[in-house]
């Protein structure tokens, strides 16, 4: 029996799956991000310059939440702790950003909304979110959000029975900022070497 | 003499001729044996005395773990990131050090090439190497242990493995060890799946296949689906940890439940990877002593295929509370309910094998009766941990434990000891002791039951797993699980003992030792079988 052939045969077709099951794996990373996009899965927003539809009447709690990872030394608040917002028209909010620390800091803010289910009908227009933010040592800042909040929400079955959605932030120092600090190297709960007394700051603030 | 093994066994491998032309039973050499084997009984045996070396350490770590909820405000283990190594090295020593060494490598390279008639292995070579990554693996998770630095429970779930919280290098080296780990069973598997595929002996048809040989065939397709996930998954960790890169950290626009869902891709099927082989093992010992053939054969076949295959597809009922929305729930929620299905077909062909057969209690059929008794309980909690309403209750409980351990460290563990008594006699050549046999059979068994079954109750009530303390509420079952666990502890004692016996037991055994009901190409060899067994290839009518 000459199964020399038939091995290598097999054995390559073992190899390929294997290849290829850890090239899905990083695929995985993409793929999970275009998913989220796509579906509004886990309360990701639609963002883009899709023109609102115009009011319907109708109207939707928005709440305003923001949270300030700790290596981030900002005070970082919404201006309004709600509004109420007429479904189909486009509107704005505001945040406010304080650099608490002597040098110039990069954030970069995550966001969802919750419930989840609300993603593929939230939409965002314009953020702050969608860049890279830098204060100067001690500097303020206005952050505007512009959205909308698609009046499909009350047809949909899922959804609509939703009275509030809560927009959601948290600021982060960019990766980037933090190895430039050094802070990367040192990497612990104390990324971009905050002190006590900011810190409690920005939780009061909070 | 070239003998019809080395040509067969080395295939193409031209490189690989002339290192090991013995006559028929010339056995090399003390190093050549062990050290540079490629005999898949040598290999076989290396990965059994392995497994028993990594069981032993992880169980004692869960005495350690055991003697410290015994009391609660207990002190046995001084500090919190301490147990926190203690529960991840236990998982990951029993799982990848034990379980998997014993019944995929240890029987699987035993009993495959004896079961299909096949002189060795397709790559003896490989086999070899798949076998010495492992110590070294082992070396890394014990640094990992002895350092104290890896804290994150075996699932490894960012941040806590992250460099936030786990900065040190025996983080580092646990996630090599799995990396050597997995490239171990992804040889070994190909190894599988090459051998069974072309090395059956004539006649001996897909359908004809031992239910074992199948279980390992399924269980060595499920490794090469899986472990390259785990593999891309931890050394994305890796990344994170070392080079800079935020696949599971938001700070770079990463997500932490990334990793989960990668992890959990593996992390189903591996379960599954630990208990088919059982599977098997259990279908021979039914079937041998019944004195039946196994009820429903092909049934059992695609049951097995089928927990294969649906195992892939129900990851994310390990993570209903990580915010996945109602619908995605409902999916995998019906999806795991489904395993049910197979997985029952499975326990009730065992029990219409056992119907109406002359059943004789002999210590491995103890142990596979022990194993449908304690799986079916397993079976049943994990129907009801399926259900995403109960499971947002129960999440991390210990509920959560006793199932879990209920199918791995009862079911499996029931699966490797039912082999061990099965094949001990064909792998040595010598007579285990019956009676300790039994002693250490009803001590496993009542030790683990008093173990495990009081933390359904602990869980119901609310206790959270990986904590090294509770409120006095949980005193009472907690103390009674520690001394179950003692008992267990005893019993391993007692299976030492039986080694021990059954190592220096003058007594020989026949070729075929059951008689009438074991029926598989094993029991036509001597036992122990010859170095190089099927020189002549038998046929299959």
């Amino acid at each position: 029996m000459n199964s020399g052939p038939r091995n290598a045969v097999v054995a390559t077709a073992v190899v390929t799956v294997i290849v290829g099951m850890t090239a899905l794996s990083f695929a995985a990373v993409p793929l999970y991000r275009l998913f989220c996009a796509a579906t509004g899965y886990a309360g990701t927003p639609n963002i883009g310059l899709a023109a609102a539809p115009g009011g319907t009447g109708q109207t939707i709690r928005v709440r305003f939440n923001a949270d300030t990872n700790s290596g981030l030394p900002w005070i970082f608040a919404p201006d309004q702790g709600e509004v109420i917002s007429t479904l189909g028209d486009e509107q704005v909010a505001f945040y406010h950003a304080t650099n608490q620390s002597g040098r110039s800091v990069t954030g970069m803010a995550l966001y969802n909304v919750t419930p989840e289910k609300v993603g593929r009908y939230f939409h965002k227009t314009a953020c702050f979110c969608f860049n890279k933010q830098t204060l100067s040592a001690h500097q303020s800042m206005e952050f505007p959000v512009s959205f909308w909040v698609d009046p499909a929400i009350r047809t949909d079955p899922n959804t609509a029975d939703i009275k509030t959605v809560t927009l959601s932030y948290t600021f982060y120092r960019s990766l980037e900022d933090a190895e430039k600090s050094g802070a990367l190297a040192s990497a612990g709960p104390h990324v971009g070497a905050i002190s006590d007394t900011e810190r409690q700051q920005t939780s009061k603030a909070n | 003499m070239a003998t019809t093994s080395d040509t067969r066994a080395h295939g193409h491998d031209h490189a690989a001729h002339g290192h090991d032309d013995h006559g028929h039973d010339h056995k090399p050499g003390f190093v050549a044996r062990w050290f540079f084997s490629t005999n898949h009984k040598d290999i076989g045996t290396l990965y059994l005395i392995f497994a028993v070396v990594g069981g032993l350490l992880g169980g004692i770590l869960s005495e350690i773990m055991r003697a410290q909820l015994q009391f609660p405000n207990n002190h046995v283990v001084t500090e919190g990131q301490e147990w926190n190594t203690i529960i991840t090295s236990h998982g990951l020593l029993m799982i990848f050090f034990s379980v998997m060494p014993a019944l995929i490598g240890g029987f699987g390279n035993w009993f495959i090439p004896l079961m299909i008639g096949a002189p060795d292995m397709a790559f003896p070579r490989l086999n070899n190497i798949s076998f010495w990554l492992l110590p070294p693996a082992f070396l890394l998770i014990c640094i990992g242990l002895v350092m104290g630095e890896s804290g994150s429970g075996w699932t490894l779930y960012p941040p806590l493995s992250n460099s936030t919280y786990e900065s040190g290098m025996g983080m580092d080296c646990t996630l090599f060890a799995l990396h050597l780990a997995g490239i171990s069973s992804l040889l070994g598997s190909m190894n599988f799946i090459v051998t069974i595929f072309n090395m059956r002996a004539p006649g001996m048809t897909l359908h004809k296949m031992p239910l074992f040989i199948w279980s390992e065939l399924v269980t060595a397709f499920l490794l090469v689906l899986a472990v390259p996930v785990l593999a891309g998954a931890i050394t994305m960790l890796i990344c994170d940890r070392n080079f800079g890169t935020a696949f599971f950290d938001p700070t770079g626009g990463g997500d932490p439940v990334l990793f989960q869902h990668l992890f959990w891709f593996f992390g189903h099927p591996e379960v599954y990877i630990m208990i088919l082989p059982g599977f098997g093992i259990i279908s021979h010992v039914i079937s041998t002593f019944s004195k039946k053939p196994i009820f429903g054969y092909l049934g059992m076949v695609y049951a097995m295929v089928g927990i294969g295959v649906v195992g892939f597809v129900v990851w994310a009922h390990h993570m209903y509370l990580s915010g996945i929305d109602v619908d995605t729930r409902a999916y995998f929620m019906m999806a795991t309910l489904v395993i049910a299905v197979p997985t029952g077909i499975k326990i009730f062909s065992w029990i219409a094998t056992m119907w109406g057969g002359s059943i004789e209690l002999k210590t491995p059929m103890l142990w596979a009766i022990g194993f449908l008794f304690l799986f079916t309980i397993g079976g049943v909690t994990g129907v009801v941990l399926a259900n995403a309403g109960i499971d947002e209750a129960v999440h991390n409980t210990y509920y959560v434990i006793a199932h879990f351990h209920y199918v791995l460290s009862l079911g499996a563990v029931f699966s490797i000891f039912a082999g061990f008594y099965y094949w001990i006699g064909k792998m040595s050549g010598r007579q285990y002791p019956e009676f300790w046999g039994k002693v250490h059979f009803w001590m496993t068994f009542i030790g683990v039951n008093l173990t495990f079954f009081p933390q359904h109750f602990l869980g119901l009530s609310g206790m959270p797993r990986r904590y090294p303390d509770y409120p006095a509420a949980f005193a009472g079952w907690n103390y009674v699980s520690s001394i179950g666990s003692y008992i267990s502890g005893c019993a391993f004692l007692v299976f030492l003992y039986v080694c021990f016996k059954t190592f220096t037991s003058k007594v020989p055994v026949a070729d075929n030792y059951w008689g009438e009901g074991a029926t598989t190409l094993e029991w036509t060899q001597t036992s122990p079988p010859a170095f190089h067994t099927y020189l002549e290839m038998p046929r299959i009518s």
